[in-house]
């Protein structure tokens, strides 16, 4: 298939699922501050920080609150990565391959980008849990709409990839909102407000009726183990980056356990390493310098797939002599770990 | 009722003589939409005009970085030809798309016909669609023009007259077989008592058009469309093509010239591509022959071209006889090549670069259209009825200054159609965009093709950024 194809439905399915977790951390965030010991100030600037754009941020607002956070995650067509420029950028790869996916597809993406545009001019704090939930509801028909109507064929494969890879990244981020954000005090871990953090977290990731269905207790290397561990959960990392390893084997057909490009290789590293972690290894290099590694070697792992498949070399380049519309902004941003 | 008190005035009808009389063509239709009422017609025009917008049959107004996609207006009454007046327009147009396809083999070959003084040299090599670097091009089976809409008016007295030929790159066709998948699911019953030519081979068509150009030995060859990309205002159409076809829909940044070929670059290196359906103009097409500032084209696709290691449809250069100047000799071209008289009329044409025709130009300014030569699309124009002194005065200057660039005809008085206004069904103007499509031995006719009409009272002008919409053709099989 033509590499423009391919680097439209992988983008237009990373952008779709990046908007949904936009949304996520944005609903955590929301959650976590209203359970907050009266007296406590809120901490909005950690969200921020945690999706790498803090610079374009500051750069931007002189305040990090609820509106100006809220404002810039989900509708500042001047933020790269806020819901509405996500969506926006994912309507534009649909549009142009058209001809390629589903017209059900396409409906789908025309749709969810009028339901951001709409919201975008009513912005009410009241009206944004039923927002989120939208989102969420909104991208998960995307794929299933995807899954149903098209030919799981090469195209549908990179667009799978593009989902998995995505997902997995902003599971290390969510799994990070905990890091930066500060307990009034040292002796406050542990107690009934440490853990509902822990609980909105894992909500956040869709993850807590899994997560009780298999751990009794909340502690934090359990959550962080089923978040990045787990065999089962479609939204851990192991699992994502699994998935991804078998989508990047169905377009090569190399077969698994093998590899014959860049791509296939870094990704078949990942996937042997994490398949080998215990928990304790983790927590043992300190969890956010973990995930912070994890960031780097999941970009990694794009940069491979856009120089095997996308970017044939120099002269037989499809994009990056052009001035093109996206491919600038899609490599940088959000997919880049800016957090040291 | 919704026909009773239609009146077609002065105007030649297609679908009325008089009030109360349908022609004997269109009686099935008028009884049938009689018995529907006019409230159900509207009802009917709005369900159809959705369907349409879900399609996805839509034209870009791209003002801003956001986009806004709209619908070309549709009317639901459609426009019937019946089978002899078709079977005298297919042929009169495979007649003069023959005979302009060899003047352009011709023309960029040992110019006969220049020679022979039948058109000056100077006018083919200032008309702005001759291309230099085409001179000596042996386009695979001398055919030049491979698709082509010809744009037909009917004048008051009910005839054809061909407006422009369209030989670059035409648009429309993706309306032809959406408003027709529409209206069948409005009108089924319509369909069943009438025999309406169906639209649906289009795309088998043009498919086969396009192999037919690649060499005969290769046993699977590659055809591409080739798109400006999702800003161009017929994106949906270049993208509805390649998906009916089944082929790629490229850009020019999908495409390189390499080791000697035209190759796409595809997630498993290089392909070669045979055939390029392309939809951008001929000065976008490859930077180091023509505009070098072109974005959109792929340097050294001509010297390939040239090579016969790439087909390209239409071939570089078509765009020469899209002159209106050189239009008003395709009489002499059909007489010239083919030895017969032209069976489908031009419009009298005034070439303001002859004196005599200049003069008589210059005082009838009022009664005239005056047209710019190198302009489509309702552009550079002026429609004497309807001008100021003023504007008159700024064409004249105008004519004096470049007559070259500068023809004039009688103001036609184009046909009409009824059509569903208001609430209403008034009488409304229309052209006809037929789909014609070259292949060597044979040439095809698509029995159908985009009627365009002028949705504001009295306006003569179809074009969709005008105000204009379209309707659905029914050509008759019997």
């Amino acid at each position: 298939m033509l590499s423009r194809v391919a680097d439209s439905i992988y983008w237009l399915n990373r952008y779709i699922e990046r908007g949904e977790n936009v949304a996520r951390f944005v609903d955590v965030n929301l959650n976590l501050m209203l359970d907050l010991p009266a007296g406590m100030p809120q901490q909005w600037k950690p969200l921020v920080s945690v999706t790498g754009d803090l610079e374009l941020f500051n750069s931007r607002y002189s305040e990090a609150n609820i509106e100006n956070v809220i404002q810039f995650l989900m509708f500042d067509r001047h933020n790269p990565n806020s819901i509405i420029s996500c969506l926006g950028i994912a309507r534009e790869n649909a549009r142009s391959i058209r001809e390629v996916i589903s017209s059900e597809m396409w409906e789908e993406v025309n749709s969810f980008y009028l339901t951001i545009e709409e919201a975008s001019s009513i912005k009410s704090l009241s009206t944004l849990p039923k927002l989120f939930s939208r989102v969420k509801m909104a991208s998960h028909r995307f794929a299933g709409v995807m899954d149903a109507t098209m030919s799981h064929n090469e195209g549908w494969h990179f667009g799978q990839l593009g989902r998995l890879l995505e997902r997995a990244d902003k599971t290390t981020r969510i799994l990070d909102v905990k890091y930066f954000l500060l307990l009034p005090s040292a002796e406050w871990v542990g107690t009934p407000l440490d853990r509902i953090q822990w609980i909105a977290l894992l909500k956040s990731a869709s993850a807590y009726e899994m997560y009780r269905k298999c751990q009794h207790h909340i502690t934090p290397s359990s959550v962080a183990e089923f978040l990045i561990l787990d065999r089962c959960f479609p939204r851990s990392i192991y699992f994502c980056l699994w998935q991804a390893q078998q989508c990047l084997h169905e377009i090569t057909q190399t077969p698994a356990g093998t590899w014959c490009n860049g791509a296939e290789r870094a990704l078949g590293r990942l996937c042997s390493q994490l398949g080998y972690l215990t928990i304790e290894d983790i927590i043992q290099s300190g969890l956010h310098e973990f995930l912070n590694q994890m960031q780097d070697s999941i970009n990694q792992v794009g940069n491979e797939i856009y120089t095997t498949f996308i970017d044939l070399g120099d002269s037989h380049s499809a994009i990056s002599d052009l001035p093109s519309n996206n491919v600038q902004l899609q490599s940088s941003g959000f997919s880049q770990t800016s957090l040291n | 009722m919704p026909f009773d008190s239609y009146n077609p005035e002065k105007f030649y009808d297609e679908l009325f003589t008089e009030i109360g009389k349908p022609r004997s063509h269109s009686v099935s239709l008028i009884k049938h939409m009689t018995t529907l009422g006019i409230e159900q017609l509207e009802q009917q025009r709005s369900t159809a005009e959705i369907a349409l917008f879900k399609l996805g049959v839509t034209f870009n107004v791209y003002n801003d970085d956001r986009g806004v996609e709209k619908i070309f207006p549709f009317d639901i009454i459609p426009r019937i030809i019946s089978a002899s007046e078709w079977a005298g327009l297919e042929q009169g147009l495979k007649q003069r798309i023959q005979a302009l396809n060899l003047f352009l083999d011709d023309v960029y070959g040992e110019q006969k016909i220049i020679k022979d003084g039948i058109i000056p040299q100077e006018i083919i090599y200032t008309a702005s669609g001759f291309l230099k670097p085409c001179l000596s091009s042996k386009p695979p089976k001398k055919i030049w023009c491979h698709i082509t809409g010809t744009d037909l008016v009917r004048d008051q007295d009910g005839e054809w007259y061909v407006l422009e030929d369209n030989l670059r790159s035409p648009s429309g066709v993706s309306y032809v077989l959406e408003n027709r998948r529409v209206m069948k699911t409005t009108f089924p019953e319509i369909f069943q008592t009438m025999p309406v030519a169906p639209v649906d081979d289009y795309p088998s068509q043009l498919l086969e058009t396009l192999l037919n150009l690649a060499p005969s030995q290769l046993p699977n060859p590659n055809v591409v469309v080739l798109t400006p990309g999702i800003y161009n205002s017929a994106y949906y159409e270049h993208s509805f093509l390649a998906q009916q076809m089944g082929v790629e829909l490229v850009e020019g940044k999908d495409l390189i010239v390499a080791d000697g070929y035209l190759q796409m670059r595809t997630t498993k290196g290089l392909r070669r591509v045979d055939v390029v359906y392309r939809r951008i103009d001929d000065n976008f097409l490859d930077p180091m022959t023509f505009n070098p500032d072109s974005l959109l084209g792929i340097p050294g696709l001509m010297q390939v071209y040239q090579q016969g290691k790439v087909a390209l449809a239409n071939a570089p250069g078509t765009g020469v006889a899209d002159d209106k100047v050189v239009y008003a000799y395709v009489p002499e071209m059909i007489r010239y090549y083919l030895g017969e008289e032209p069976t489908l009329a031009s419009v009298p044409t005034y070439l303001c670069w002859r004196e005599s025709d200049r003069k008589y130009v210059l005082e009838n300014l009022n009664k005239l259209v005056v047209k710019a030569a190198n302009e489509a699309g309702g552009y550079g124009m002026l429609i004497g009825i309807d001008s100021t002194a003023a504007e008159r005065e700024e064409f004249a200057q105008k004519i004096i200054a470049q007559p070259r660039n500068y023809i004039a005809q009688p103001t036609l008085s184009l046909s009409r159609v009824p059509t569903l206004i208001d609430g209403k069904v008034e009488g409304r103007h229309v052209d006809l965009r037929p789909y014609i499509l070259h292949r060597g031995d044979e040439i095809y006719v698509h029995p159908g093709g985009l009627t365009r009409v002028a949705l504001k009272k009295g306006s003569l002008v179809v074009n969709s950024s005008q105000g204009g919409g379209s309707k659905d053709t029914w050509v008759l099989n019997q």
